[in-house]
């Protein structure tokens, strides 16, 4: 028996997310007292197999069909539960990214088990696993339990740094090619569209935003300007893009973009839940705020108790001054 | 063109999320509702579509009998036809939701025909399960893509985009399909007073369905531990810039 951990990638491009999945994965395992083992599918997998056994991977399971290709939902949701009755795996773990939690559901539709999306920790002993996970996107958490033959769970992303394995697994490369049907191939990548390139909100190493105490579309003006001082990227709370000031790409939140950058610098923010969870991951924050009782204000490491209007200038005329 | 957007009632909360007593639901006695943003969305993505090929919508929402206002506020911005599927007002796991919905859905296309789009939120704001919608679309054989931020209609085909770190993801299917909607595929509008007094005369359909328990049950709800420490104040002018980049030199963030 053993845990099967989906690994995550693009055409042999490793995803940052799987450094995650196998750390929290040789924990659960290990837990279970199992044998950890790794799949990948699609054009590709192959070429990752000697990384997931540095991972830990006792086996590596690649997957192969035409319609594998690619990603898509459900043509790899049928291979994952197939590849289920044949290895027979005690359960089977993903990290909670887009992808993750899609393609663990599509498993649990397909093989009507239980399926756990976003976990923080598990408790794998005895036939009813004890979890608790996130709702609320972690502003809330269930304490709750999972029965059933195999058991289906993600790990929330970052919830569990990745760390280096100091035992590299087997990694013996087990092919398995299902038969898929056609039919599964109508939900799969077609194309690809590159909007931005460089640093994105969600990597950036500052990120610089603005709530509804910025006042305007225009007001943002101030904020790009020290962004683009620190090389970093313009955010804003959910208030800014229900007024139409900014595009939803720059909301950070629960329904937005979660961020994790040095440094946060939130001005105008009040910090309503669903945007502190959203920048919660920052290792600092800094709130410029008129407010001192403001939520965010109150969270943060830093705060300047004042007008961002003027402030934020400030901070960039006295970044030139000093570069000068 | 018919579409069903499927909805969820969930609390709307401020700086805090409190639970009841007994550990086994928010605390909304100090709260409003809403519906879930990402089926707000999802809701205002398919009044768009419905407006530019003469389609209907119609709006279907499993919940307490209260979340007839979520179905009335649907109506207030354009849905013609509202769906209840009543609970007994607790939180139903993720399979009991999705098995009594398929059955809600099949039931409604029997008595007027097949949807051509079913429209879902990516996943809900407050238990976040992230597999009511992907079910359901599998009970009913319907293709589905999850974490939708674009939709057009060619023809008969459903051209879908995803966003992935820097860019989009394109998908193509036959109609009818399902799509799980993400926050930010549009703005949702308001409703209009017109909307509002239509709303009132849209009739409301309930649906009594049930299902078994699934495979997960709630123990108990909980506040994270936070390790908050103390804010130190920099300052309450434009004089704390020199404190500010102080600490960003500190940190390594000026180069």
């Amino acid at each position: 028996m053993s845990l099967l951990v989906v690994l995550e990638h693009d055409r042999g491009t490793w995803n940052d997310a799987n450094d995650e999945a196998l750390t929290a994965g040789r924990g659960l395992a290990s837990d279970m007292g199992e044998a950890l083992h790794a799949v990948l599918l699609g054009e590709g997998a192959q070429t990752l197999s000697d990384q997931a056994a540095q991972g830990g991977a006792e086996v590596v399971h690649i997957v192969s069909d035409p319609l594998l290709v690619d990603y898509g939902p459900e043509a790899y949701g049928q291979a994952l539960t197939d590849l289920i009755e044949e290895a027979e795996p005690e359960a089977v773990m993903a990290i909670g990214t887009d992808r993750g939690n899609e393609v663990l559901a599509q498993v649990a539709a397909r093989s009507n088990l239980g399926f756990v999306a976003n976990c923080l920790s598990i408790d794998p002993s005895g036939d009813v696993w004890s979890v608790t996970r996130a709702q609320w996107g972690g502003s809330l958490l269930e304490d709750a339990t999972l029965a059933g033959e195999v058991k289906l769970v993600t790990f929330g992303h970052h919830a569990v740094p990745g760390e280096d394995c100091d035992e590299p697994g087997e990694g013996s490369v087990e092919v398995f090619e299902p038969d898929l049907d056609d039919e599964l191939g109508l939900s799969i990548v077609v194309d690809r569209q590159v909007q931005t390139s460089g640093v994105t909100l969600a990597t950036a190493p500052v990120v610089v935003s603005g709530g509804r105490g910025v006042g305007s579309e225009d007001g943002f003006g101030i904020l790009e300007e020290l962004a683009e001082l620190l090389g970093g990227r313009v955010g804003c709370s959910r208030a800014v893009t229900n007024n139409g000031w900014r595009n939803h790409s720059d909301q950070v939140g629960q329904t937005g973009t979660r961020i994790a950058p040095e440094i946060y610098i939130a001005t105008g923010i009040s910090g309503a839940i669903q945007h502190w969870v959203g920048a919660s991951a920052s290792k600092r924050i800094l709130a410029i705020n008129t407010d001192a009782e403001a939520n965010m204000v109150v969270k943060a490491d830093y705060a300047v108790i004042g007008d961002l209007h003027k402030v934020v200038p400030a901070i960039s005329a006295e970044i030139r001054r000093r570069q000068a | 063109m018919r579409i069903l957007v499927c909805v969820k009632r969930v609390p709307a909360p401020g700086a805090k999320i409190n639970v009841t007593d007994d550990g086994q639901a928010v605390d909304t006695s100090n709260l409003g509702f809403t519906t879930s943003p990402h089926e707000e969305c999802a809701l205002e993505e398919a009044v768009q579509i419905a407006e530019r090929e003469a389609g209907t919508v119609t709006v279907l929402t499993l919940g307490p009998a209260e979340a007839v206002e979520q179905l009335r506020y649907a109506a207030s911005v354009g849905a013609g036809e509202i769906i209840l599927v009543p609970t007994d007002g607790r939180s139903w796991d993720p399979q009991r939701t999705a098995a009594a919905i398929t059955e809600a859905i099949q039931t409604s296309e029997v008595e007027n025909g097949t949807y051509d789009l079913i429209l879902f939120g990516n996943e809900s704001a407050d238990s976040g399960g992230f597999q009511v919608g992907i079910r359901v679309s599998h009970a009913l054989g319907r293709p589905m893509v999850n974490g939708v931020k674009g939709i057009d209609l060619e023809g008969d085909t459903v051209v879908a985009r995803r966003e992935v770190d820097g860019g989009f993801e394109i998908y193509r299917m036959p109609r009818p399909a399902a799509l799980g909607i993400k926050e930010g595929i549009n703005l949702p509008r308001y409703p209009t007073m017109r909307g509002r007094l239509a709303s009132k005369k849209v009739e409301l359909n309930q649906l009594d369905v049930d299902a078994e328990t699934g495979a997960q049950v709630q123990v108990k709800l909980h506040q994270p531990t936070e390790n908050i420490s103390e804010t130190v104040i920099l300052g309450t002018d434009e004089t704390a810039a020199a404190a500010v980049v102080d600490i960003l030199e500190e940190i390594g963030v000026l180069s």
